[in-house]
């Protein structure tokens, strides 16, 4: 794996965001901004659950037969004029970009955002191969100028504030007068774009990721809010097209249903700004576009969960509304997840991809409150995947050991009601004599981990079912 | 059930928390079932199953599921004051087993199975309550009440018909209060983040008592009040419902401990 997880250290990295002013501070508008606006554009259109259950349904008829749509969509580029690679690993997907890029002199190459990009580690091999690699959508521009990973799907720089921002800029673009006003967020969007426009004009390659490939065209398409898209891949001679395997819909009327749920549920707009579809490298009679067109389809651990309890997690579209709704994602933000995908969608697809052995705690740091998949518009049930993972590191004994022996003392007393009976009325009895004044504990041994940040509610007394045979053999008397 | 019994025998499954530490609860659900016309028997029982349900320990959450429908077989339904454990025996239950008998068997208990105030409403079609409580209080919709079996609408409406009582809603009440079982002992410190955001709620709504309708959550947030000092009492939805206000408050100091 070219980024190196952080996903083993989560409880180190959940402690250092915890206590990181600024992020806490910029993570105060995810809580608020995304979930309202969804909520409202959710509102607007009464067939929403109904368009949710289809988006739902349309995926995974894809996945039951992606080897189909692949070949049928393979079949379309290449009618088109364009070239399909299939890679099976990150290696493979690098390598065959910076060879794509090579044997066109690349010297330099702009970016627009692509979630498998990171996944695979490509500006890192691009670099490695001689190259510039740029991003031009602005948040992704921001964080590769900080030298950082995105923390959210969509919103890659949501974890800084603009004051980082503006301090980033005035670090970085040198050339420009050290007086200029760059308090106001629109002041750092003109700034970014000046600097972009002549990376755009500069660039030899673009590459663009894809929200949806389209089989029966051989479409590949994308939606951004800035443009920044379009520019890279129009103004280069070559466009590569980096995209996973389950991108594919069968046809153009399929992506228009999930372009319907997807910036509802992800920004909570009806559409995004841009919606670009590329087919195939420019035509004679096309004003504009790229000379050679290239698909690098990634798999890198997909095709192994197909057919797996894991498979559903396929579906998702990347919108970001189960971090966006995640308490968690809320209290931590995305970096502490420790690897490219934060969230609960993190959660899920992390340990999948670069084994539970180092993705385990992610599953795990979840309440299970069942936000994220009532927001998911694909309806995949998240908590019930996280479960799965730790039903699997249940089984390969990866749970921590003081857990699974605490589980098995606990086990071993629900599964004998009578014991159970006279090791609780005691143990209860005992608890509610001591706390019978407070009525509450603020330590106590064996329950640290509660009582570090709240007291422990005392018991009442004897336990409700002692209690109630009490109660039921006078009544009889 | 397509018709209710004249005289349902309802099994109550206290959960094992109001088991141990909150009695008062399940006299307050037994009260509230016998009031709406039923037999409450509370067979011999210990817990759903959840905790290791959620820690991967399906052997063991099927086990304890055995018990408990074996537990509650001679019942017309099996009622909680919980939609946590509810859940796992609505939901989870019938997700354990893959043998056709067993599938089927934990179906048919599922379809018995309710949360204690969506019981009352739903199923004995109860609109009111015959109860008084003087002052303001703020819910707190537990997460898999809410979002596994869709309560709601229902404590607001019981909650309506009691004498004197006002609700005044807290901002973000269906945002989870960081408790998630084991979560918050296993990642304490991001639960206690959780919860302070819920507890800056609680106080922003100005009730001076907190309602919900699950222990876990609530020993969680009682725990985390009294621990920052805040002068909020905090009781389940079924105490007030049932009139049965009498006992001190979740982690209130005490009067008349046994």
């Amino acid at each position: 794996m070219t980024l190196h997880p952080t996903s083993p250290d989560f409880k180190d990295n959940a402690h250092r965001a915890l206590h990181d002013p600024e992020l806490q501070k910029a993570l105060g508008h995810v809580q608020h901004g995304f979930i309202y606006k969804r909520q409202s554009a959710v509102e607007r259109l009464p067939e929403f659950e109904n368009l949710r259950e289809a988006a739902r349904d349309l995926k995974n008829h894809v996945l039951q037969h992606l080897d189909l749509y692949l070949e049928t969509y393979e079949r379309n580029v290449t009618a088109a004029g364009g070239q399909v690679h299939f890679a099976r690993t990150s290696a493979e997907a690098c390598e065959t970009i910076v060879n794509i890029c090579k044997s066109h002199g690349a010297k330099s190459v702009t970016k627009g955002k692509s979630m498998v990009s990171e996944e695979i580690g490509l500006n890192a091999a691009i670099e490695a191969a001689g190259m510039q690699a740029v991003e031009t959508d602005l948040g992704e521009y921001i964080i590769q100028l900080r030298g950082e990973t995105p923390s959210h799907i969509i919103a890659p720089a949501v974890h800084l504030t603009k004051e980082q921002v503006e301090g980033d800029f005035r670090r970085v673009h040198t050339h420009l007068d050290d007086a200029r006003d760059l308090s106001e967020p629109v002041q750092l969007l003109t700034e970014a774009r000046g600097v972009l426009r002549q990376k755009f004009l500069d660039a030899d390659v673009g590459i663009t990721g894809a929200n949806f490939l389209v089989a029966e065209t051989g479409s590949s398409i994308i939606v951004t809010n800035e443009g920044n898209g379009d520019l890279t891949q129009s103004l280069p001679r070559v466009h590569i097209v980096i995209a996973s395997i389950e991108k594919v819909v069968p046809t153009l009327e399929d992506a228009s249903l999930l372009l319907r749920v997807l910036a509802r549920s992800a920004t909570g707009q009806d559409m995004s700004v841009y919606t670009t579809l590329s087919t195939g490298p420019r035509r004679e009679t096309d004003p504009d576009g790229p000379e050679h067109y290239h698909v690098v389809l990634v798999d890198n651990g997909r095709s192994a969960m197909l057919g797996t309890e894991f498979e559903d997690m396929l579906r998702c579209i990347r919108c970001g509304a189960c971090m966006n709704h995640c308490p968690v994602y809320h209290a931590i933000g995305g970096h502490a997840y420790g690897w490219v995908y934060p969230g609960p969608m993190g959660a899920v697809l992390t340990p999948s991809l670069i084994g539970v052995e180092k993705g385990g705690h992610l599953p795990n740091a979840s309440t299970f409150c069942g936000r994220c998949e009532s927001v998911c518009p694909v309806k995949i049930p998240l908590p019930k995947l996280m479960r799965h993972w730790r039903e699997r590191e249940f089984e390969r004994h990866l749970t921590p050991a003081v857990q699974r022996y605490g589980l098995k003392v606990w086990a071993f007393f629900a599964k004998n009601p009578g014991l159970y009976s006279l090791a609780t009325r005691a143990a209860m009895t005992t608890l509610a004599w001591l706390g019978r004044e407070k009525g509450r504990f603020a330590s106590l041994p064996l329950a640290k981990g509660w009582t570090e940040y709240r007291d422990l509610p005392a018991p009442q007394g004897d336990t409700f079912q002692a209690q109630w045979r009490k109660r039921q053999r006078e009544t009889r008397r | 059930m397509s018709t209710t019994p004249a005289r349902p025998r309802v099994g109550l499954f206290a959960t094992c928390l109001v088991d141990l530490f909150r009695p008062s609860i399940g006299f307050a659900s037994a009260k509230l079932l016998e009031e709406a016309g039923c037999e409450v028997l509370v067979p011999p029982q210990t817990c759903c199953g959840q905790p290791a349900f959620n820690s991967g320990d399906k052997v063991t959450a099927r086990d304890l599921a055995l018990q408990v429908m074996d537990a509650f077989s001679g019942c017309d339904y099996i009622v909680a004051p919980s939609g946590s454990c509810t859940g796992q025996m609505v939901k989870h239950f019938p997700e354990l087993f893959d043998e056709p008998q067993l599938a089927m068997r934990a179906r048919a208990f599922a379809a018995k199975t309710f949360e204690l105030v969506s019981f009352l409403t739903d199923v004995l079609k109860v609109t009111s309550v015959e109860a008084t409580y003087e002052g303001r209080v703020t819910y707190h919709d537990s997460c898999s009440g809410l979002r596994e079996l869709g309560i709601q609408s229902q404590p607001r409406k019981l909650l309506a018909s009691v004498q004197g009582l006002e609700l005044v809603e807290m901002n973000e009440n269906d945002v989870c209060c960081g408790f998630g079982g084991t979560f918050a002992a296993k990642y304490g410190e991001i639960s206690d983040t959780i919860v302070t955001k819920k507890t800056a709620n609680i106080s922003d709504s100005g009730a001076p008592l907190l309602l919900a309708g699950d222990l876990g959550c609530l020993m969680n947030m009682a725990g985390k009040i009294t621990r920052q000092g805040k002068e909020i009492a905090v009781r389940h939805v079924a105490e007030v419902l049932a009139g049965m206000c009498d006992e001190p408050p979740i982690a209130g100091p005490g009067k008349t401990r046994k």
